[in-house]
């Protein structure tokens, strides 16, 4: 009796997941299922009918193209930004504890307890009072690395945490030199974690629009170009685009569990060998 | 003896180079006194330099760490600190006159008083539509990362990447098609007609009129929709943790699963819904885009506010007075709740 009852209560939970599932991918399901669709007026929100048009035509919005590129510039030049400045943090951070460390740790928490549109308007009030550069390309590039080098340092510095530091005193030992230790020590055992948290940043900074909304002036990033269409019309090609990413993401995904599976699958293999 | 202290020096001059930042980014002082504090920062780096190349080995190591943060601390001076201080002094700032771009410091605040009474309604919707959405993704985010954590097996890595997916698609692109599928001709509500329950919607306050778009609940659906992974991620990560042992020996001594999970696994998991609550609810409380694309013109939230002010308006003063009672709530509320529901580990 009892045993029946928290079967079902098990079956429930798994139920209710597998539900919550389902919601999450609800709008992905609408947005893939749209690209397909031939919109009568301008917005592409009624079923009409099947179509590839969208498909083999995606850049046809010559705007919408020209803006996913102005997006992927400024994001590939803020997260290299970003990632070199939160990883020499997150270096300093991780060695031991040292005067001023626990200011520097509260100033780095503080951006990301902000909401975004105190960090877009605060910016956009600083950039206002000053005539040294005109909203546009930099200010977003300025704006992106700003909330970005929070996120690395943190992620950085979460990823390499439980490093040990005496590997860099052996290399001083056998003699290398400061840059020589960091060039074949320290560097390749951060990597992983560097690379982890660009990713992260240059996700961020893509998808980016209340800062970026403030502080764009008349530059275009692709998610300002959604908005300003979303208004007046709504075109398929949007669906195709962001269906493009998201099966390159899910792609990605998947090689990443194969060769995650292979790679566990070679040191069992190992382990095998050695008993 | 230089070299002995070279980190006090180091963490000064980081500091000094920090606040000339701050004033020159501010505008603290006018014309000349900026080239003097302009030059304060020059020496100050200099001297630190000069100290590292030739104050020795152990005058480099203690300087080390103060030099690889300064990059990016001084980034975060000029482009966080000095705009909060320039946001804080246009929200007391007036216009000479309407169409003039000089604004003066006058503690006006007035920009206040206005922001209060004629954003008062912004304010309130903003905070109560985050709070519900927060509590609503605690409501789902749980048992998903609960059931991943517990029984994903061998497909736990595959389930959270199928919760991470739908975030690869841009935000807006994902709010504009939840505005297609609550639309009026859309799904759900044609579903709804079919079976009747446009009714007992309305009843329980989610549906006006019939309409499933352009409600409250829609904005605070569109907010725990976009905000759930903030809340379901933390929370895995902290079940995730827990030893299974511990609830087979709950187990052992004769718990039932109820009180199992009460006892151990729910006070377990507590950071990481507390980290989930500060990762939605801050970010859902300045949210615009929610209630521009589904909620009307009556539940409008602090954000949409602050944004029409400022970019459309033109009216700074008050925009940043809207934009300072919000930094400055929602600080407030941080330090509350940590020291409620404390933990160290806020990041």
């Amino acid at each position: 009796m009892n045993s029946l009852r928290s079967r079902i209560g098990r079956m429930g939970l798994n139920v209710f997941a597998g539900l919550g599932l389902v919601y999450l991918f609800m709008p992905i399901f609408f947005i893939v299922l749209f690209s397909f669709n031939k919109p009568k007026g301008n917005y592409n929100i009624v079923w009409q009918e099947f179509t590839l048009d969208n498909w083999l035509d995606p850049f046809s919005q010559s705007s919408l193209t020209a803006a996913l590129w102005v997006s992927l510039r400024i994001s590939a030049l803020a997260t290299v930004i970003s990632t070199i400045f939160g990883s020499l943090i997150a270096l300093a951070l991780s060695r031991r504890s040292f005067k001023g460390s626990s200011v520097i740790n509260l100033l780095l928490v503080l951006p990301l307890t902000t909401p975004e549109i105190v960090l877009g308007s605060s910016l956009a009030t600083l950039f206002l009072s000053q005539t040294f550069v005109d909203f546009g390309f930099i200010t977003v590039v300025i704006a992106h690395v700003m909330f970005q080098v929070s996120f690395v340092a943190l992620t950085v510095r979460a990823r390499i945490r439980g490093f040990d530091w005496t590997l860099e005193q052996a290399a001083a030992d056998l003699g290398a030199k400061p840059w020589r230790t960091f060039r074949y020590v320290t560097f390749p055992l951060i990597l992983p974690g560097v690379l982890a948290a660009a990713l992260l940043a240059f996700a961020l900074s893509i998808d980016d629009f209340i800062i970026t909304f403030f502080n764009a002036g008349s530059t275009v990033t692709f998610p300002l170009q959604i908005y300003g269409a979303a208004r007046v019309r709504i075109p398929p090609q949007i669906n195709v685009l962001a269906s493009m990413v998201l099966f390159f993401s899910i792609a990605l995904l998947v090689i990443g569990a194969v060769r995650g599976q292979r790679s566990e699958a070679v040191k069992a293999m190992k382990r095998s060998k050695n008993k | 003896m230089l070299a002995r202290r070279a980190d006090n020096l180091g963490l000064a001059a980081l500091a000094v180079a920090a606040v000339c930042l701050v004033a020159l980014g501010a505008g603290w002082f006018d014309g000349p006194l900026n080239a003097l504090v302009l030059l304060v920062l020059l020496v100050v780096l200099g001297g630190v330099g000069v100290l590292a190349a030739f104050g020795g080995p152990e005058a480099r190591r203690l300087l080390a760490p103060y030099g690889l943060m300064k990059p990016g601390l001084l980034w975060m001076a000029l482009f966080f600190l000095a705009p909060v201080w320039s946001l804080v002094r246009i929200s007391l700032s007036t216009k000479e006159s309407r169409f003039s771009v000089q604004y003066n410091f006058t503690w006006a605040w007035d920009n206040y008083s206005r922001a209060f009474s004629d954003f008062g309604g912004q304010f309130q919707r903003a905070f109560l539509y985050s709070l519900i959405a927060t509590l609503l993704t605690i409501v789902i985010g749980y048992p998903v990362a609960y059931v991943i954590a517990f029984r994903g097996g061998r497909f736990k890595n595959l389930l959270l990447g199928l919760v991470v997916i739908p975030f690869f698609t841009s935000y807006l692109i994902r709010t504009i098609a939840w505005s297609t599928i609550l639309a009026d001709q859309g799904p759900i509500v044609s579903l709804l007609n079919t079976f009747g329950l446009v009714n007992v919607f309305e009843w329980l306050h989610i549906m006006e009129n019939g309409k499933l778009l352009n409600t409250p609940a829609a904005v605070i659906g569109g907010l725990t929709y976009n905000f759930l992974p903030f809340m379901l991620l933390p929370i895995y990560v902290s079940l995730e943790k827990i030893d299974p042992n511990l609830v087979n020996a709950a187990n052992d001594l004769y718990s039932t699963p109820t009180a199992a999970f009460r006892k151990v696994v729910f006070p377990l998991s507590i950071p990481g819904v507390f980290a989930g609550t500060l990762l939605t609810f801050i970010p859902a409380a300045g949210d615009f885009v929610n209630a521009q694309f589904l909620g009307n013109p009556n539940t409008t939230m602090i954000g949409n506010s602050i944004q029409d002010q400022f970019l459309k308006q033109n009216n700074y003063p008050v925009a940043s007075a809207m934009s300072t009672v919000l930094m400055v709530s929602i600080t407030a509320l941080v330090l509350l709740y940590t020291r409620f529901f404390g933990t160290e580990e806020l990041a």
